[in-house]
């Protein structure tokens, strides 16, 4: 290739960089500043342009007037978020493995229609669903409970996984499935023994969404919790009072956003292997 | 014995209708058809992976309809190279084993001799997914012959292979298959020289039906329709129209000389089947080349003569070039005769 075009391809390149990092930078040099450092302008290099403080980082782990403990809004949003995308992701991959494999009629429902079905799940507006929810919780006494917003993300996550899972079951050829039963498993004994353990590639990618989407639902964690299960994204805006805590929430939003980075390095590295490739013809 | 009564079945691509076939252990039946002709169609109803709409397969007088195929005691080596991505090679050829309840050494053991019989030893510990495409084939074919099956199903085994690595392993055939000489081997293929090469007995599909079956030569030797002619040679038999004049057979314009072997029927029209190596150049046939190929150590030439066109075998390697007239001789004992409606009526003085 061209100078030129390597030039040209550094410089989309570096321009797509900065605006990715950017607000990261930003919010991190905003974490260690303190109301005047805010407040006084565009600086950005601690020790020359500003004086850091540990004020925003200090004040997640204090309570009452110093600030708000983010250790239980952080522990309440992974347990959901880990709970709904386990049995989201275990019923997910068993329903589209049945969509994948198996015919069935009911009437002029087809697959396809239960696949949309799914689906459909995701394509209605979270405030139609709201109120059926909040209702339903009520009358199951599960409102303000990890449990309650366990029940309502798997509603949310599975239309993900069976999604995501269908789509790839479908890039596995059939005759696999039918050599295991050949070579003497049942229907559930091929699923369990050949096809789930060539699927990694797949659940890693619906794990990573079911996790990404859960994490960062503001909107059902809002309506349904009130003081005794607050997650994350609902106790970042607690924070906002008269007076925006900007290095309190710059640190706030760090610590949010790093489980998904974790994930999104981990799951790179994973998903550029192509578990499937070269395996069949 | 596996017994196929009035065998019928829907719902894919080509139906399989009525078929009847009693096929015997230790036999290898080969089954010969174009793309399409049904054979998948047949392996994959005979292992239960599709559902039968008509008739009776039994197995030793048992109906086997009703038995999942895990317990059909059968195995299967895809015209894909089917093997589980997540296991060694060993992993691979042990696992029918494992699930038949024997233990890891056990299993392990027999599937290493399978490998060594296949040209694998060493490679145990590999991923299929580091293996040639050959070898993944070869892979495939130990786990099928390890399990000792009733009945083996090889569905175009060699079709994704490239020429030498097919003539190679075509060749390690008969050795491999004696592995399974107690059971019933069906072998299905789109090549004539293969199922006449490797089958005890043959099979000719074509259309969802069964056209011929029995041994490789007598279906070669008389076809009994004109499709089956057509099916077993590669090049294929030509088949033009014809007609018997005054004891003679007439081809368009051309009067061929009687042959001594060749009795004719009663005056009236035949088609007639040319078979490759009937034809020769020099002689008193004028005809015209259409194309050239060369096949191995021998020269396809496909010709047109005055009563219709022909493909013809010349051994060594020849240059034609279209439109070039040339010469060609007939040998007419080889030639078939069949009725109007595509029967084989050919007799022989020498039959009777």
């Amino acid at each position: 290739m061209s100078r030129t075009y390597n030039i040209i391809k550094y410089i989309c390149l570096l321009t797509w960089a900065a605006f990715v990092v950017f607000p990261f930078l930003w919010a991190l040099s905003t974490s260690f500043k303190d109301a005047n450092a805010v407040t006084s302008g565009a600086r950005y290099i601690p020790w020359v342009e500003f004086e850091p403080s540990l004020q925003g980082w200090t004040s997640l782990f204090a309570s009452g007037s110093q600030g708000i403990n983010i250790v239980t809004p952080f522990m309440n949003s992974a347990s959901v978020t880990l709970l709904a995308s386990i049995v989201s992701l275990s019923l997910g991959t068993l329903a589209a493995y049945g969509l994948s494999r198996f015919s069935y009629k009911a009437g002029f429902i087809k697959n396809a229609d239960i696949t949309f079905f799914f689906i459909s799940q995701r394509i209605m507006p979270p405030i139609v669903l709201a109120i059926p929810f909040f209702l339903m919780l009520k009358e199951i006494q599960a409102l303000d409970t990890i449990l309650g917003l366990v029940i309502v993300y798997v509603a949310l996550l599975l239309p993900i996984a069976v999604w995501v899972m269908t789509d790839f079951f479908a890039s596995i050829p059939k005759e696999l499935d039918e050599m295991a039963m050949i070579d003497g498993c049942t229907p559930i004994g091929a699923f369990f023994r050949v096809i789930l353990p060539n699927s990694t590639a797949g659940l890693v990618v619906a794990g990573m969404f079911c996790l990404i989407f859960g994490w960062n639902d503001f909107f059902f964690a809002f309506i349904l919790t009130f003081t005794e299960t607050q997650l994350l994204p609902v106790a970042i805006v607690s924070l906002n009072s008269s007076v925006t805590p900007w290095w309190s929430l710059s640190a706030f939003a760090l610590i949010s956003v790093t489980p998904l980075a974790l994930i999104a390095i981990f799951v790179e590295r994973f998903m550029s292997r192509g578990s499937l490739a070269g395996a069949f013809r | 014995m596996l017994s196929l009564k009035n065998l019928s079945t829907a719902d894919r691509k080509r139906p399989l209708s009525n078929l009847d076939a009693d096929l015997k252990s230790g036999k290898i039946y080969t089954i010969l058809g174009r793309t399409g002709a049904g054979k998948t169609e047949l392996l994959r109803a005979v292992m239960g992976l599709d559902d039968i709409s008509g008739g009776h397969l039994e197995l030793d007088g048992q109906d086997l309809a009703k038995r999942p195929v895990r317990k059909r005691q059968m195995s299967m080596v895809y015209q894909q190279f089917i093997n589980y991505p997540h296991l060694t090679v060993l992993k691979n050829v042990a696992f029918p084993l494992r699930r038949q309840g024997l233990s890891a050494e056990d299993a392990s053991g027999r599937a290493l001799v399978a490998l060594e019989l296949v040209g694998l030893a060493g490679f145990e510990g590999r991923m299929p997914s580091e293996l040639s495409g050959g070898q993944q084939q070869r892979v495939a074919i130990a786990r099928a012959i390890v399990k000792k099956a009733r009945i083996l199903l090889m569905d175009e085994p060699l079709a994704n292979l490239d020429y030498k690595l097919r003539e190679k392993l075509r060749e390690e055939f008969p050795r491999l298959l004696a592995q399974n000489a107690d059971g019933i081997i069906l072998y299905s293929t789109t090549e004539p020289a293969e199922a006449m090469q490797l089958g005890d007995e043959m099979i000719v599909m074509h259309e969802g039906h069964i056209l011929a079956k029995g041994p490789p030569e007598e279906i070669f030797e008389a076809p009994s329709t004109v499709e089956v002619a057509k099916l077993i040679s590669d090049p294929p038999v030509s088949i033009v129209d014809g007609k018997i004049v005054g004891g003679k057979l007439v081809l368009g314009e051309t009067v061929l000389p009687e042959n001594a072997d060749l009795k004719l029927p009663m005056d009236g029209s035949v088609k007639v089947g040319i078979r490759p190596d009937a034809l020769s150049v020099g002689g008193d046939m004028p005809a015209t080349v259409v194309l050239a190929e060369f096949s191995g150590s021998d020269t396809i030439v496909h010709v047109t003569f005055e009563f219709g066109a022909a493909v013809m075998l010349v051994e060594g390697i020849h240059e034609f070039v279209p439109d070039q007239s040339i010469a060609v001789s007939m040998d007419t004992s080889s030639l078939l005769l069949f009725s109007e409606h595509g029967d084989n009526i050919t007799e022989r003085r020498s039959d009777g």
